[in-house]
């Protein structure tokens, strides 16, 4: 290397700019998901297939119906991207806490308690403008929904109750109170056969994003899975998740507010998860009753694992299931297949996305490994 | 340090590069065999879609229907899909099939996918919850698309004009199979696995402890409301609960009556069904049961439809319009019982039945239905019903 004219400021190299990495590995890095990722939903696709062959129906047929009910026209995709839009946000309920080593599957106590919480909010704000409606409903959601996690991580941070299974009993609770409240002191009278809440008012619905037939959910969830990847991966705050999540011991020892982490890091994903159950009342039902309890919660968990709990991975698997959904109708509908073939796809499809795991950190150095050999050979040059 | 990660690198890479390499020799063999065992059955099932469309020489045309569970629930789905079977009959009709749709834009999404995609013009979204607010904004969005739903929510001027609701008095067929069960139970205790405390199901419970009453005065009915339309566990645990209270014939109101039948045939009790027939699940202890008879509502639309008349917003039916039926009466009834079963029936035929007549009173005493006052069968208020009539044990709240 010719000696720089401004000697001692000499640019240092990329390699130690990048993390110690050479910056084909890191192409490598950040392609390797997509790539394994890919090729799992290829392998998935051919057992699936050997289970089409097997009922007597010719997979690449079934294929390309279900690539036309995801993806293939306009309403399709929309379809798809509007199945998407919840499960971005309960899946954050998941991802997030999962930087910090907790498992959290209650996300749909939390959709519940926050749907409940911004019904409750729309009610009682009868007479104000929409936009104000909505913003406090937004608060009402967020902040409940929070409000539950939080106390699954209060419970463990501080009296060391597994999150596990406290969330998932903390959903059937809210699950009860939501029925307790919508047939007893919020039911609407009106509402004989299927008790819910009042009505919060057409005209404070939230409407469809400009363009699309597809409800500002959509939004708000690619926003929070932007947002959770921000404060994860670029912040003081993620770091200090990720080594509370990397070494418990190693993070007290470095003086970490490990139990204050716990806490704001489960009150966020309970606001991802509160703000999916404002948004199912503001966009769809408009009250909040029986119909909050649609599994998106769950989903979410399957959505956050096999992201491998990154919030940016979160957008494109929501996108797949939105996918499967959308199109697994088609599959019953002219293929007379059950619903649960859909599931069968699902199941196999994230058994292998979870067994491609163990490729990661071979298959990169595959394909990208002559790029970095010469680089830091310059490097150190 | 990097020549360390990276030698260690290009050994792994080795490793993964054959592995790979063997993946896709497998999944290329793999393509190709489900390919071949695929394509003998191809031609057949091309050949049958192509049998069915063209004896079309009638306008053809496409309905679908929507269920919230599963088609063969042995309950109210597969009542549902029994209907839609009979249909398969008419020339010209193509009928496409979603199951477990749950009641959330998935079903919004559901009805435009069969609109957008398979070209649907009717459609049938059949659970109760499908209507508001799916069902009002997918009529506004495709006002040329007939929407017929289960549950007689409609309401003149209020909602779309492509909107049609039906439903049947099916606490009619309560009314007899509580004759059966009050016939024929030894220890006087009949249990009733509900799911919610709501006018339709407490109307079944009333009409089925009314109808048992009738015959037998000494009968009780407890009730169990589990909370939801579909809970297996618990609605298990609330059929072994009532058996161990000394019930003899079970009966339930919720999605599929499967589980509690079962769990009766299991403990050697009776049991009458509700929705569809569960006769099969319980061969020794079915007495009957309330069923849905959709097959009449089903071709009396399409009909209509396929020939351009104006039809019905709303309709309903008992027995008499053959909205419901009874499951065939099992081994264990016996012939003075079925005939005052008959009996009954019969009347509900000629319209001389009346199951609300005062007095009544409710279970905690109270005087809903005065004396010489009568409530029959169309009577709107008793679809606002909010009491369990005395000889039912269980509170609606």
């Amino acid at each position: 290397m010719p000696p720089s004219p401004a000697g001692a400021r000499a640019p240092l190299p990329q390699a130690l700019v990048d993390g110690g990495r050479a910056p084909g590995a890191s192409l490598a890095r950040r392609l390797e998901p997509v790539l394994i990722s890919l090729a799992a939903v290829c392998v998935a696709l051919l057992i699936f297939g050997i289970f089409l062959a097997f009922d007597g129906l010719n997979p690449l047929d079934v294929y390309a119906e279900m690539f036309r009910g995801a993806f293939g026209t306009w309403f399709s995709f929309q379809n798809t991207l509007q199945r998407a839009a919840p499960l971005m946000l309960t899946a954050l309920c998941t991802a997030l806490p999962a930087q910090l080593g907790l498992v959290v599957i209650g996300g749909e106590g939390a959709l519940v308690v926050g749907g409940v919480a911004a019904a409750m909010a729309g009610i009682a704000m009868q007479g104000a403008s929409p936009y104000a409606v909505l913003t406090v409903m937004f608060i009402a959601g967020a902040a409940s929904g929070g409000l539950w996690i939080a106390l699954v991580g209060a419970l463990r941070a501080y009296r060391g109750v597994n999150e596990t299974i406290s969330s998932l009993l903390m959903a059937y609770i809210a699950i009860a109170l939501m029925n307790h409240l919508v047939e007893g002191p919020l039911r609407d009278p009106a509402s004989l056969n299927k008790p819910a809440t009042r009505h919060i008012g057409e005209l404070n619905m939230l409407g469809a994003m400009p363009g699309l037939d597809v409800h500002w959910g959509l939004f708000y969830g690619i926003v929070a899975c932007l947002l959770g990847w921000v404060l994860m991966k670029r912040t003081v705050f993620g770091f200090a998740a990720a080594m509370t999540g990397g070494n418990l011991r190693a993070a007290l020892l470095s003086g970490l507010r490990v139990k204050r982490l716990i806490v704001v890091t489960s009150f966020l994903a309970g606001a991802a998860a509160g703000l999916a159950g404002m948004v199912e009342v503001a966009a769809v039902h408009g009250r909040a009753n029986a119909s909050l309890v649609a599994g998106y919660g769950y989903t979410g968990i399957l959505v956050a694992f096999v992201a491998r709990q990154n919030p940016l991975g979160v957008l494109p698997v929501s996108l797949l299931l939105g996918g499967i959904g959308a199109s697994g109708g088609l599959l019953q509908r002219n293929f007379n297949l059950p619903d649960a073939s859909v599931n069968v796809l699902q199941g196999i499809l994230f058994m292998v996305i979870l067994a491609a795991e163990t490729l990661y950190g071979r298959f990169s150095a595959w394909s990208f490994g002559r790029k970095p050999v010469s680089t830091s050979a310059e490097a150190i040059a | 340090m990097y020549m360390f990660s990276s030698a260690r690198a290009a050994l792994g890479s080795r490793r993964a590069f054959v592995t790979s390499f063997a993946l896709l020799a497998t999944l290329g063999a793999l393509v190709s065999c489900s390919k071949k065992s695929a394509e003998p059955e191809a031609p057949a099932a091309a050949s049958g879609a192509v049998a069915a469309a063209t004896p079309a020489a009638a306008k053809p045309f496409t309905v679908g229907f929507i269920y919230v569970g599963s088609k063969t629930d042995y309950g109210y789905n597969q009542a549902h899909a029994e209907g839609a079977k009979s249909l398969s009959s008419i020339a010209g009709l193509k009928i496409r099939e979603e199951e477990n749709v749950p009641e959330t834009l998935d079903v919004q999404k559901t009805m435009e996918s069969m609109i957008n995609l398979d070209g649907a013009t009717v459609l049938f979204p059949t659970s109760f919850g499908y209507f508001d607010p799916h069902i009002l904004k997918m009529a506004e969005k495709y006002p040329s698309v007939t929407f017929l739903h289960c549950g007689g929510l409609y309401t003149e001027g209020k909602h779309p004009k492509n909107v049609g609701s039906y439903f049947g008095y099916i606490d009619e067929a309560e009314y007899v199979a509580g004759i059966v069960a009050g016939l024929t139970t030894k220890s006087n205790k009949l249990g009733f696995v509900a799911a919610k405390p709501i006018p339709q199901v407490l109307r079944n419970i009333n009409s089925y402890t009314l109808g048992a009453r009738s015959v037998n005065p000494k009968v009780t009915t407890t009730v169990i409301f589990t909370g939801d339309w579909s809970l297996p566990v618990k609605e298990a645990e609330a059929a072994n609960s009532l058996i161990d209270q000394g019930a003899d014939v079970l009966t339930a109101h919720v999605d599929s009556p499967k589980v509690v039948i079962e769990t009766a045939e299991h403990r050697g009790i009776f049991s009458t069904g509700y929705h569809a027939s569960q006769a099969a699940l319980a061969p020794k202890g079915y007495l009957t049961g309330a069923e849905w008879n959709w097959e009449t509502v089903y071709k009396a639309y399409i009909e209509k439809i396929q020939k351009g008349e104006p039809w019905d917003h709303l309709v309903r039916g008992g027995f008499k319009e053959n909205f419901i039926k009874m499951s065939p009466y099992g081994a264990a009834v016996s012939d003075a019982t079925k005939a005052k079963a008959e009996e009954a029936k019969k009347k509900f035929l000629d319209g001389t039945m009346v199951v609300y007549a005062g007095p009544l009173k409710d279970n905690t005493g109270k005087e809903v239905i005065a004396a010489g006052a009568q409530q029959t069968q169309r009577d709107i208020v008793l679809e606002s019903m909010g009491y369990l009539v005395e000889g039912v044990k269980g509170a609606v709240h």
